[in-house]
């Protein structure tokens, strides 16, 4: 090893904040330190740009079925051609049998062929691909996206409020309210995550949920998206809860209650504002996580129902085709790998920005 | 310290009945309607129903079904609602399979994890740094059942051949064959904590790189070498071993799940996934129990251990 490896550098964000001192910092809002890091961090936005392109797309499907590809994510083609780069082909090939060039006079049977990725050459049809009922994978990836990020980005939220409440309710209160929801987060963290959500999933895709006045169908997006922010709300809920019961010690809560605040302005108005930072990061980093688990959850069969597409259905459809037409696997993986890249490295670059030396880790 | 022991001994017992009492209502309560009528299926005369209804208790109050069904997970005379087989046989025919994989994918993740953090630490900054950074990130974004999907196709034998097409081997029958059949899932299951415990133990180590013990260790004129190896990485590798205790729990109690049913390993969490489809109580219950027990017990050793480590945290 030589000299030099020993002269450890810091990240830059850390960097950054190192060199902020006096006049750079004086009047200024911790929000807009913390922006002026992140503007510098190229990495984090060029991530933030990737992720809310993809956001965008998703939401943009309908028009992309419409003008573009000129057909809806569960349209069957099984006997349609296609003009691609000046020749015509089937979308899917009639199988059958033909004359075998080994044997002269048997015959032997042809294979079914699945159209592959068109890319550009098809005038947008089929751009990624078909799928062997002659449905369009681009189509069905963008319509996919749909669900696996409303499921991601409302479980993210549900969780992330959830976890707030409960964290808040034990930090301030402590005593039987403490020991109470810190046993609940205990009880949830000691079941197997992707057991617990398989089990709930399968469960409520029976009749659905009828129960306490909620009503909600079999196939409902609400079904995996609720299960997913249940099975992970442990996850959030104790280290908030870590940090409010150190920052319920410090001198500004008993200066607050001393003025008369009561529980609700203390919690809400002076221990909120000093985790909405941690909160935000986590809520960042947990989309991705969540997008993670839908996957999981819908390939074994417990998350978003068929005919409804998800990148986790997707990729389930597509194993059993991996050998004829790898692209109905490859292309959802590949979405769900930019997007939760994307958000992972946004959320690193968020946590650096808003706290140089914070610890925040989703594990 | 024995105190502290037994005490976390009844936690952790009362935390399994919950866990109990929770897998039992999300499969009685939660899905609504009669499983005898489910389980009949479609085409049954009311007698059929009545019968299945006596014959599996579900005419008993709710607390009687739980109670019945808890005895007979201690006593092994669990049998399964949809294919009638006993579940402990099942599970104990499975567990092979699934500690192979836990214990093979642990031992890789943990030195892949160590060394990735500590040459990424070593060289902060740099471009060996940047390019384990990004790996470690892919690492962690990737849904393991898709890698697992394209590992066994593609490196599999119908295209490079490099390996075989998934299956498990019993080590008893054949121990080259198990490795060779073990090794893409090890690695596909190891790919995801390996890049977690990079960063981990990476941010550990830039952080502990600043404390006063290691200044002084470098003062008194130790080589960069033993610093960082009796001293940094001392400290910065206990962390590591919670979160390393917790994850083999969690690989071992249902983790693999996605894994073993990718590669067609016949393990407990495959055994899971099969029953969950058909709505199966009697495994899914058997199965999360065995699942939280390894978790819970973990849980209570990573306490054990850090109160030796630590007498502070030890409750007088």
């Amino acid at each position: 090893m030589t000299q030099q490896a020993t002269d450890f550098t810091l990240d830059t964000a850390a960097e950054l904040a190192e060199l902020e001192t006096g006049a750079a910092i004086q009047g200024r809002s911790p929000w807009y330190l913390a922006w002026r890091r992140l503007r510098r961090n190229f990495v984090a936005l060029a991530a933030l740009v990737l992720f809310v392109l993809i956001v965008f797309a998703c939401a943009m499907a309908p028009w992309y079925a419409d003008h573009v590809a000129g057909t809806g994510p569960n349209e069957t083609h099984l006997t349609d051609r296609i003009k691609s780069g000046g020749k015509t082909v089937d979308v899917i090939s009639p199988g059958g049998t033909e004359a075998d060039p080994d044997h002269p006079g048997q015959l032997r049977i042809k294979p079914v062929e699945v159209l592959g990725p068109q890319l550009w050459h098809a005038g947008g049809k089929y751009v990624l691909g078909a799928d062997p009922t002659g449905r369009d994978i681009a189509v069905r990836v963008l319509y996919g996206g749909r669900n696996s990020l409303k499921i991601g980005l409302g479980s993210a939220l549900i969780c992330t409020f959830l976890a707030t409440v409960l964290a808040l309710l034990a930090g301030y209160y402590g005593g039987w309210s403490d020991w109470l929801i810190t046993r609940i987060f205990d009880l949830i963290a000691a079941l197997p995550v992707i057991l617990l959500g398989i089990a709930l999933g399968a469960a409520l895709s029976i009749n659905g949920f009828h129960h306490f006045g909620i009503n909600l169908e079999s196939g409902s997006l609400w079904i995996p998206t609720l299960v997913i922010s249940v099975i992970l709300v442990a996850y959030i809920g104790r280290p908030l809860r870590g940090q409010i019961l150190s920052l319920r010690e410090k001198e500004f809560i008993e200066a607050s209650v001393s003025q008369g605040a009561g529980p609700f302005r203390v919690m809400f108005s002076e221990l909120l504002p000093n985790i909405a930072s941690s909160i935000l990061v986590f809520f960042t980093l947990i989309i991705a996580n969540n997008i993670l688990v839908e996957a999981a959850l819908s390939f074994l069969g417990a998350g978003v129902q068929p005919p409804n597409p998800s990148w986790g259905t997707l990729i389930s459809e597509g194993q059993e085709r991996i050998r004829t037409a790898p692209w109905l696997t490859i292309v959802p993986g590949t979405a769900i790998v930019l997007t939760v890249v994307a958000l992972n490295i946004f959320g690193d670059g968020l946590r650096d920005a808003l706290d140089p030396r914070a610890k925040v880790k989703i594990g | 310290m024995a105190a502290f022991i037994v005490r976390r001994a009844i936690g952790a017992v009362i935390v399994l009945f919950f866990v109990s009492v929770i897998t039992f209502l999300i499969f009685i309560v939660v899905p609504g309607g009669d499983p005898a009528e489910r389980m009949a299926g479609k085409n049954a005369t009311d007698e059929n129903i009545a019968n299945i209804r006596k014959t599996w208790g579900f005419d008993q109050p709710v607390y009687m079904q739980y109670a019945k069904m808890m005895q007979k997970v201690f006593t092994g005379d669990l049998i399964s609602y949809s294919t009638q087989q006993n579940v402990t046989q099942e599970i104990k025919r499975g567990l092979p399979a699934t500690f192979s994989l836990a214990i093979g994918a642990a031992i890789i993740w943990l030195s892949f994890g160590v060394l990735v953090g500590v040459i990424s630490a070593v060289t902060a900054g740099r471009w060996s740094d940047r390019t384990i950074t990004i790996l470690a990130l892919v690492g962690i974004s990737m849904p393991v059942f898709w890698l697992g999907i394209l590992a066994r196709y593609y490196l599999g034998p119908e295209k490079l051949g490099l390996f075989p097409d998934g299956q498990y081997v019993p080590l008893t029958q054949n121990p080259i064959e198990w490795f060779y059949h073990l090794i893409l899932p090890w690695f596909v299951l190891a790919v995801l904590f390996i890049g977690f415990y990079g960063r981990v133990l990476r941010s550990n180590i830039l952080d502990s790189i600043n404390e006063d013990y290691v200044r002084t260790a470098r003062a008194k004129g130790l080589s960069p070498r033993a610093v960082l190896r009796r001293h940094v990485l001392r400290n910065s590798l206990i962390p590591i071993v919670t979160l390393f205790a917790l994850d083999f729990a969690g690989v071992l109690g249902g983790g693999a799940i996605l894994t073993e049913t990718v590669f067609d390993l016949n393990g407990v969490g495959q055994f899971a996934a099969r029953s969950v489809r058909n709505l199966d109580l009697p495994p899914i219950m058997a199965v999360t129990l065995l699942g939280a027990f390894f978790i819970v017990t973990f849980n209570a050793l990573v306490d054990f251990f850090y109160a030796y480590l630590d007498p502070r945290i030890r409750p007088s």
